[in-house]
This record gives structure tokens, sequence and C-alpha cells, in this order.
């Protein structure tokens, strides 16, 4: 079990009677993915224990969203897990939809899965590239930034963002999205599947990256249930739960996929699962624009909704309504939800408390990187410092979503 | 999709008497019904307020009775009104497939409640979060220290009376 005690101060080893020597890892070092600083503490090369220091990220979102109004958080939401945009804004605004119950037209449920699984996939793409990079093989990540181009452009044309996509609002989502733009998802779908062999050739067989992650990071499914961790690393260590499936929501039911699960629980068992899991991501953008329905892509909410913009310059309602949304917000029930979704990196939730005014009095959001940091110690110990970066990779953690 | 609305059961009366079967309201009477203070189905959640010294142990009979994960734990603020502080735990099942939330009240001077770390280690960082950035106390937790914030920060930012802008 990890040992999340106090911090030793750091001493120069020399001339210290302790044989453990404390050295410091961050807060800048590219194998962090970002700001993490660990300090740990190493018995020649074996890390004997790991003590993460968090916060250098911290920009109070969560006290910002108390000072906004409903539809004011959702830029704010994009910002915290930046490679996985839309599913932070999925998840925000099925929140305040639950408080307001708010019901989405089909089509715009539809389409919002569309995007949470290219948001997805966007996120995996990420971790593989940047996780062989680390390993030392380089490539890939030219390959898979390749593929995620193709993603940034495609939220490009329905959200005219390519990261920051705010895109997913409450009640539905921004707009119609462009004509063409299911035949572009369409033509990105198909040749993703080859693209993922090609990563797969490139590292699957490859001896060095074999060595480097099998076997590493062991986590046992009780450690990671115990310790909060979600998301394929779970998935990873044998524990069968994916909240798409298990408690579905955007109506996730409607689809049918594969929960890839591994019972190895180490490094390479969370290279596998994420593979698969884009493969699987694949297949489900491939149902969902086979089905798409017709229709509404927001809810007929004229309050709460910012109507469309033709009907804004001639209809006086459809003015008015524009006019109070922007100035006054909308109310919202008194009440606290919890909604939870599965996104790319694992159980996101955001917890909404309201007081029945035009503003949050409360947003909390559970991130999974922050729980799955608290596994690292259990992941490294015992092994080679090297090896702590292909851990740090395999949980593909994301500092944004980690400090709020 | 056509959603049934959902009924709200709205005090502890309602909720005994509406789902009686329901696996947590069980587990709880079975250990103790006088730790439940006030419970609540809403928006299809059900929250379950219990006494402040005896969350540690509700934890260990939920997580008994099938609620294997600690999923969130975080405060609310109700400055000015009076017990101050909400702590609310998202636990989920597995099994069942179900999320729970249980509420525990503190008052505004010397907020301070048992550590759930002996039950879920992972609750670690959450309470660290809230000593932060509420100054609630966790007895028994390991390394309450700050987390997010630099160690010599003073107050406490997500509490209400603490300003947007911060102090200047």
């Amino acid at each position: 079990m990890a040992n999340l005690e106090g911090m030793p101060t750091l001493e120069p080893a020399i001339g210290s009677k302790d044989q453990h020597m404390v050295i410091n890892m961050g807060p800048q070092h590219p194998a962090t993915h970002g700001v993490l600083r660990l300090v740990v503490e190493i018995d020649g090369e074996i890390i004997v224990r790991i003590y993460p220091e968090i916060g250098y990220l911290h920009t109070g979102i969560e006290k910002t969203c108390e000072a906004k109004f409903y539809q004011q958080v959702v830029p704010l939401t994009d910002r915290i897990n930046y490679l996985d945009p839309l599913s932070n804004n999925l998840c925000y605004a099925l929140a305040v939809e639950k408080l307001l119950g708010l019901q989405i037209p089909p089509k715009g449920q539809w389409l919002r899965v569309v995007l949470a699984e290219l948001s997805r996939l966007n996120s995996h793409l990420i971790w593989l590239g940047t996780h062989a990079m680390d390993i030392g093989a380089l490539t890939v990540f030219l390959y898979t930034f390749r593929e995620r181009e193709d993603i940034l452009r495609l939220f490009e044309a329905v959200a005219g963002q390519r990261m920051m996509t705010s895109y997913i609002r409450i009640g539905g989502v921004s707009m119609e999205p462009p004509l063409d733009f299911f035949d572009r998802v369409q033509s990105f779908i198909t040749t993703l599947p080859s693209k993922i062999d090609e990563y797969a050739n490139l590292l699957t067989g490859n001896p060095i990256f074999r060595n480097r992650l099998k076997g590493v990071g062991y986590l046992s499914p009780e450690d990671a249930i115990a310790l909060g961790v979600t998301g394929p690393p779970l998935r990873a260590s044998g524990v069968d739960i994916d909240l798409r499936r298990d408690m579905p929501y955007s109506g996730y039911e409607n689809f049918q996929f594969e929960v890839p699960i591994s019972t190895d629980g180490d490094c390479w068992a969370r290279y596998e699962v994420r593979l698969v899991e884009m493969r699987e991501s694949v297949k489900i953008i491939q149902q969902a624009l086979d089905g798409m329905p017709e229709g509404a892509v927001k809810a007929d909410a004229p309050k709460i909704v910012l109507p469309d913009r033709e009907k804004m310059k001639t209809q006086m309602e459809a003015l008015i309504h524009h006019f109070k949304i922007v100035t006054e917000g909308f109310e919202v029930p008194a009440g606290e939800v919890y909604q939870g979704i599965e996104a790319g990196h694992g159980q996101t939730g955001y917890y909404v408390v309201s007081d029945g005014t035009a503003k949050p009095y409360r947003v909390h959001m559970r991130y999974p990187s922050f729980a799955t940091l608290q596994a690292l110690e259990v992941m490294g110990k015992g092994r080679m410092l090297a090896d702590l970066v292909a851990v740090i990779g395999s949980i593909d953690i994301v500092l944004g979503e980690i400090d709020r | 999709m056509t959603e049934v609305a959902v009924p709200t059961l709205a005090d502890k009366a309602a909720v005994l008497e509406g789902m009686p079967d329901h696996p947590a309201v069980k587990a709880i009477l079975n250990w103790n019904v006088s730790a439940l203070g006030d419970a609540k189905f809403a928006f299809g959640e059900l929250t379950l307020t219990i006494a402040p010294g005896e969350i540690r142990t509700a934890a260990a009979t939920l997580q008994a009775a099938g609620y294997n994960f600690f999923e969130d734990m975080t405060a609310v603020d109700w400055f000015p009104s009076e017990p101050r502080f909400q702590l609310s735990y998202h636990l989920l099942s597995h099994k069942l497939k179900e999320r729970i939330r249980l509420r525990v009240l503190l008052n505004e001077m010397d907020p301070s409640v048992e550590s759930i770390t002996s039950v879920w280690a992972g609750a670690n960082y959450y309470e660290r979060e809230v000593f932060d950035l509420f100054g609630i106390r966790f007895e028994g937790h390991s390394n309450l220290r700050r987390i997010l914030l630099p160690d010599e920060w003073e107050g406490h930012p997500l509490r209400k009376d603490y300003p947007v802008e911060g102090y200047r």
C-alpha cells in the first residue's frame, strides 16, 4: 500500500549517515508531462519512496466557477483537462441538465457521443506518442500527432477552436455541425484503424519497448480500488468497470462496444488496454454515424439555450431571450447533483450545488489523475529509477486536471 | 429517449418508507439508526446525512455492503448559516452500478471530522484538498498538509468569506 506520509527535507546526500539518497525530479522535467514534482528516495538505483508534490498549476478554477453564470463555466472546464476538452464540457453540461431536468434531442446526444469519442481518441493519441517518446521511440510521436492534427481540424470545424472547444453547452451543443462534418469524421475513422495497426507494428513487437513495459509498474486490483484509480489503469488491473456501459449517459446505452480488460496490471497491460479502447472508440463513432438521428441538436428551452443567430436577427422573443441569458444567466433549481462520466483518463465527475440562483453555489470536479497519482508509489516502489518514467507515462497524467 | 420523472423523497421518513430495500439504507439501518441524521432522494441520487462522529464507521459499513469504491469527497461552505460546512462523500458500487452520497454537517467553530483514510487509502489526497481549501481538519490523517497551495499560504480560498480575487 502506498505510503502517503510526509516528505523528508531535501538534504545533500554527501556526508549523510543514511544510505538513501533523496533526489528531486521536476517540476521542470520532460517526463513528468507538465509540472509535477517528485521527491524520490532512492537506494542506489532502486526507488524506496516517492513523494509527489502538486499544485504548480493551481488556478482556483472551482472558486472562479462560483463567480460565473452557469453557461460561463463551460469555457473554464476546457482548461482543466486540455487534452480531452469535450469530455469536460459534456460532464459539466450533463450535471447542470440533471438539475434543470432538461432533455437533449437524440441528434444532440449522438453528436455528443461522436465528439466525446473523438476527444478520447485525441487524448489516447497524445498519450501513446508521449509515452513512446519517454521510452525512447520518437517516431511514434510524429505519427500520432499527424492523426491528432486531423482530430483537431474536426474540432475546429464544429467549434471554431482546436483545443478549447466549449462546443458542448448546457442544453445541447453550441450550433449545428457544418454540412460536410460527418463525411469528414467518416473518412477519418475509416483510415484510423490502419494507423493504429501502424503504431502497434512499431511498438508491440519492439523488444526495447516490451522490455521497458512488461512487468513494470504492477498495480493489484485491491490497491487500485483502495487508491481510487479509475479508467484504463483500473481496467488493466482486471477491474471490469466502464461508466459508458455500466451507468450510461448521453445515449451510450444505444451503442455496442467491448470494454478491454487485462489482469496483468503492469505498464504493458495499460498500453494494450488503451490501444484496444481506441479501436472500440472507432466502432462507437461508426455506429453513431450510421444511425445518426434527424432533428435538432439543442433542447427546446429558449430561456436556457441561446437562440440561433438567424432567429435572433428576425424574431423579437429570440433577441430578448438572448439578451437575458447573456446578461442575467438563467436560474437553476436548488439542489445538488453528481454526474460521472468515463473520460479518456478515467472517471471524471462534476458535483454541482445550486442555491436557486443563476450562479453555481459550488462546483467540484473529480478528475481521475488526481486519485491515480496516489498509486504512483505502489507502482514505482522497488523498481529502477528509470522505470519511473515508464510508470508516469503509463498512467497518462495530466497536471491541469490534478491542480485545477 | 424519454425519461421517466424521478420522484423526490424529501426527508428521512419518506426515504425509509419509500426505499427500505435499498442496500445502502438497509446497511445503515442494520448498523446504527441513530447515526442517520437525514436522508434524501432527489435527481435520482440518494443522500444520507451521517453524524460527524460516525463517518468512518459508516464508510466501513457501506464498504462492506458493496459500495466498494471511494469516488470523490469535497466540502460546501454554507456561510453564514450554521452548521456551516457540509462534507459530501461520493461512493460507487461496482457491483450494483450505483452511487450514493454521504453528507456530514460541521459547525464553524473548529471544524474537524474523523479521517476515512483507514477505510480507503485513496481518500488521502481528497482530505488534504479539503483541509487546504476549506480548513477542515481530519483526525487520524497521516499527513494533513496543504496540497495545492504553498505551505505558507494564509486562509482557505474556497470558504465563502474569502474574496474571489484574493487578498491584495
